[in-house]
């Protein structure tokens, strides 16, 4: 089945005074029908640089995609202009990013905002699209929707004004969700809230979900295969279940091990990846994470580690998974256990 | 069991807004933290949490109830005792960026808490305290003369910490110290932070919405809902049997990170958000959101009712 979304060895870099970051080195991943995929790893990973990328919102100069084929369904869209590209972003695409407060705009009623992309892309009356905007805000879920379609940003909490932007971002219908960290500002509960929402969503129209997060537990919660990035290339990917109960590469166990169970306490130290990631104006010879890997070899400081693929889909970029590497096994206590078998999960 | 470090009984804040309406920030705040434990206090944000850390530094001025820090009140006290003090109480914040002086030199960010309480005889003195702050927080000597920018964010929060331990305090408010931080790195902060209250024997106030994290840190739980300690218990006992529904759709609300968790568990989100804060009406202020609000719960204030194991809820299911 051709995928969705196809990114081919993605290479996008940074000219800034102190000179070229390669923010991403060769990222590629598929994103299928219906299916959320979920790209994990810390700030400065290449995440978000990714996401906007395929989008087409890259700021460039400073930004410039060095190399890599992106496309959707079928076409390619790297090469596509900036006016053929605004009839994918908010009809094909829909965006929600971090910042609610920054991404609406503030002179704007929320009504205005929400009707223009409406209208640009439905070709509905003036009309049609308040009805649809406001329907879209009963969507998901606030209260007295026709009052929040009169007011502006600043007047709305920091929960109300991320559900305005997934009502925005869902009136087209996309057929691709693209999620920057969009709970990340939120309080638990109504991270959960939009959580409920993003899924739902996927649930009724089938679109796919392109989801960026340094959180572990929304990854699981929204996972249908992952994506583990570090230091702008994708180290690790998987279904969500082969991920988070058979990881192979040293920098996920470091993920998972950062964050403390439930059973753990305090006598025990919480697994800590050591150093701080690589200063992407020199990222290293060789693989990336060497400087801060407990099972570091001397071939991972020469050169960078192949991808290892599995039948199953699971693929690896680490040296250990060579033959001619010691046998690691993978630290029992950050593994999470399965709690159901594989019938069960059918 | 130790002595009880820090006594706080019926603490109150106001905050006033437009001249007129009042915002019981904090209303009505009891707990204690014994030497050498953590209280983690969480709540969603505008609950008052920030508010309790910073009106027992006494950034804040109390507007009731008392705060007794070893045995002394502190809730009234002059100027110079008040210096005397944050000796002994410090605060580490949440901004990394916001929280360092941009134009002083780690040397001086560091070294500031010692001139003011003059803390050494000697410049030589105070340079070999300085290094020594920097070995206990994992950074380097060199890094003495830099300054914050060219410090990462795990990098700056231990600064922050170094600062915090300069007057060798005995309770330190970690305002969420970890926050702003990526994963890999706030376990290594947290590592740190359980380290050196072994080694110090210090008290903390740990402040966060992180709740593994929390979980992880504190000894005790105090859970803030509206300016007001909906539970306080024991740890695990508040994790593992929560009693207030505020807690039990808290709990609830936090991702597991195991695919299969949600599988199994259908979550009921709880649905709302906080409401305001500014003259709040009677009766129990979780009330418009509570799955199991009763007739009672909407005239009349629930009073804090104690369980076995100093386990406390105030709800009126509790009664």
């Amino acid at each position: 089945m051709e995928p969705l979304l196809n990114v081919e060895d993605l290479q996008v870099s940074f000219q800034t005074f102190a000179g070229e970051v390669a923010a991403v080195r060769g990222v590629s991943f598929q994103v299928n029908k219906g299916e959320t995929l979920v790209i994990v790893g810390e700030s400065g990973g290449g995440k978000s640089v990714s996401m906007q990328a395929i989008m087409g919102i890259l700021p460039m100069p400073p930004a410039r995609i060095k190399g890599g084929r992106i496309t959707y369904k079928g076409e390619d869209i790297l090469s596509k202009s900036d006016k053929e590209m605004e009839k994918y972003r908010g009809k094909e695409f829909a965006m929600i990013f971090q910042d609610s407060m920054t991404s609406l705009n503030p002179t704007m009623r929320v009504g205005r905002q929400m009707t223009e992309g409406i209208r640009k892309h439905q070709k509905v009356s003036a009309q049609t699209a308040k009805e649809i905007a406001i329907d879209m805000l009963r969507q998901v879920g606030l209260p007295n929707p026709d009052k929040i379609y009169k007011r502006y940003p600043h007047t709305l909490s920091g929960g109300q004004r991320q559900r305005v932007m997934i009502a925005i971002a869902i009136s087209s219908k996309p057929s691709l969700l693209f999620a920057d960290e969009p709970t990340t500002a939120l309080d638990v509960t109504m991270q959960a809230q939009i959580l409920d929402i993003m899924n739902q969503l996927k649930k009724d129209t089938g679109a796919s979900i392109l989801l960026v997060t340094h959180n572990l537990g929304i990854v699981a919660e929204m996972a249908d295969r992952i994506a583990v990035i570090y230091a702008g290339q994708i180290v690790e990917t998987a279904s969500a279940r082969e991920l988070f109960f058979h990881p192979k590469h040293p920098y996920t166990w470091g993920l998972l091990g950062a964050m403390p169970g439930m059973e753990t306490d305090k006598s025990t130290e919480l697994y800590s990846i050591k150093g701080t990631p690589p200063d992407m104006f020199c990222p290293p010879i060789g693989c990336a994470f060497a400087p801060r890997c407990a099972y570091c070899m001397e071939a991972c400081r020469k050169e960078a580690p192949e991808e290892y693929r599995e039948e199953n889909g699971h693929s690896t970029r680490c040296w250990l998974l060579d033959e001619r590497a010691p046998k690691v096994e993978a630290p029992t206590a950050v593994i999470p256990k399965p709690l159901l078998n594989e019938e069960e999960v059918q | 069991m130790s002595e009880i470090l820090l006594d706080v009984q019926g603490l109150k804040k106001d905050f006033r807004i437009d001249g007129k309406h009042i915002l019981k920030a904090v209303d009505d705040v009891s707990f204690t933290i014994r030497r050498g434990e953590t209280l983690g206090m969480v709540g969603e944000s505008g609950c008052g949490k920030t508010t309790v850390g910073r009106t027992l530094l006494r950034i804040y001025e109390p507007d009731g109830g008392k705060i007794s820090f070893d045995g002394k009140d502190i809730s009234k006290i002059s100027k110079r005792q008040e210096k005397e003090l944050t000796k002994k109480m410090q605060m580490i914040y949440q901004d990394p960026y916001a929280s360092l002086n941009s134009f002083y030199t780690v040397e001086d960010i560091i070294g500031e808490g010692l001139d003011i309480h003059k803390l050494y005889e000697t410049k030589a003195e105070r340079r070999e305290r300085i290094i020594e702050l920097l070995n206990v927080v994992g950074l380097h000597r060199d890094h003495m003369n830099r300054f914050p920018h060219e410090f990462s964010g795990g990098q700056r929060q231990r600064i922050g910490i170094a600062r915090a331990l300069a007057v060798n305090p005995e309770f330190i408010v970690c305002d969420e110290a970890i926050s702003a931080l990526d994963v890999s790195i706030q376990a290594q902060v947290i590592n740190m932070l359980t380290k050196l209250q072994k080694d110090r024997n210090l008290t903390y106030l740990f402040i966060a919405h992180d709740l593994s994290m929390v979980r992880y840190i504190s000894d005790n739980i105090a859970v803030m809902y509206m300016g007001k300690i909906v539970e306080y218990g024991p740890t695990n006992e508040v994790y593992l049997h929560p009693m207030h529904p505020y807690t039990r759709g808290l709990l609830e609300a936090v991702p597991v990170a195991n695919p299969d968790y949600t599988k199994i568990h259908k979550k009921t989100p709880m649905i709302g958000e906080v409401t305001s804060p500014i003259n709040p009406k009677p009766g129990c202020r979780f009330a418009s959101r509570c799955p199991v609000v009763m007739d009672v719960c909407r005239t009349t204030d629930p009073h804090m009712t104690e369980s076995e194991n100093g386990h406390k809820t105030c709800c009126h299911k509790y009664r």
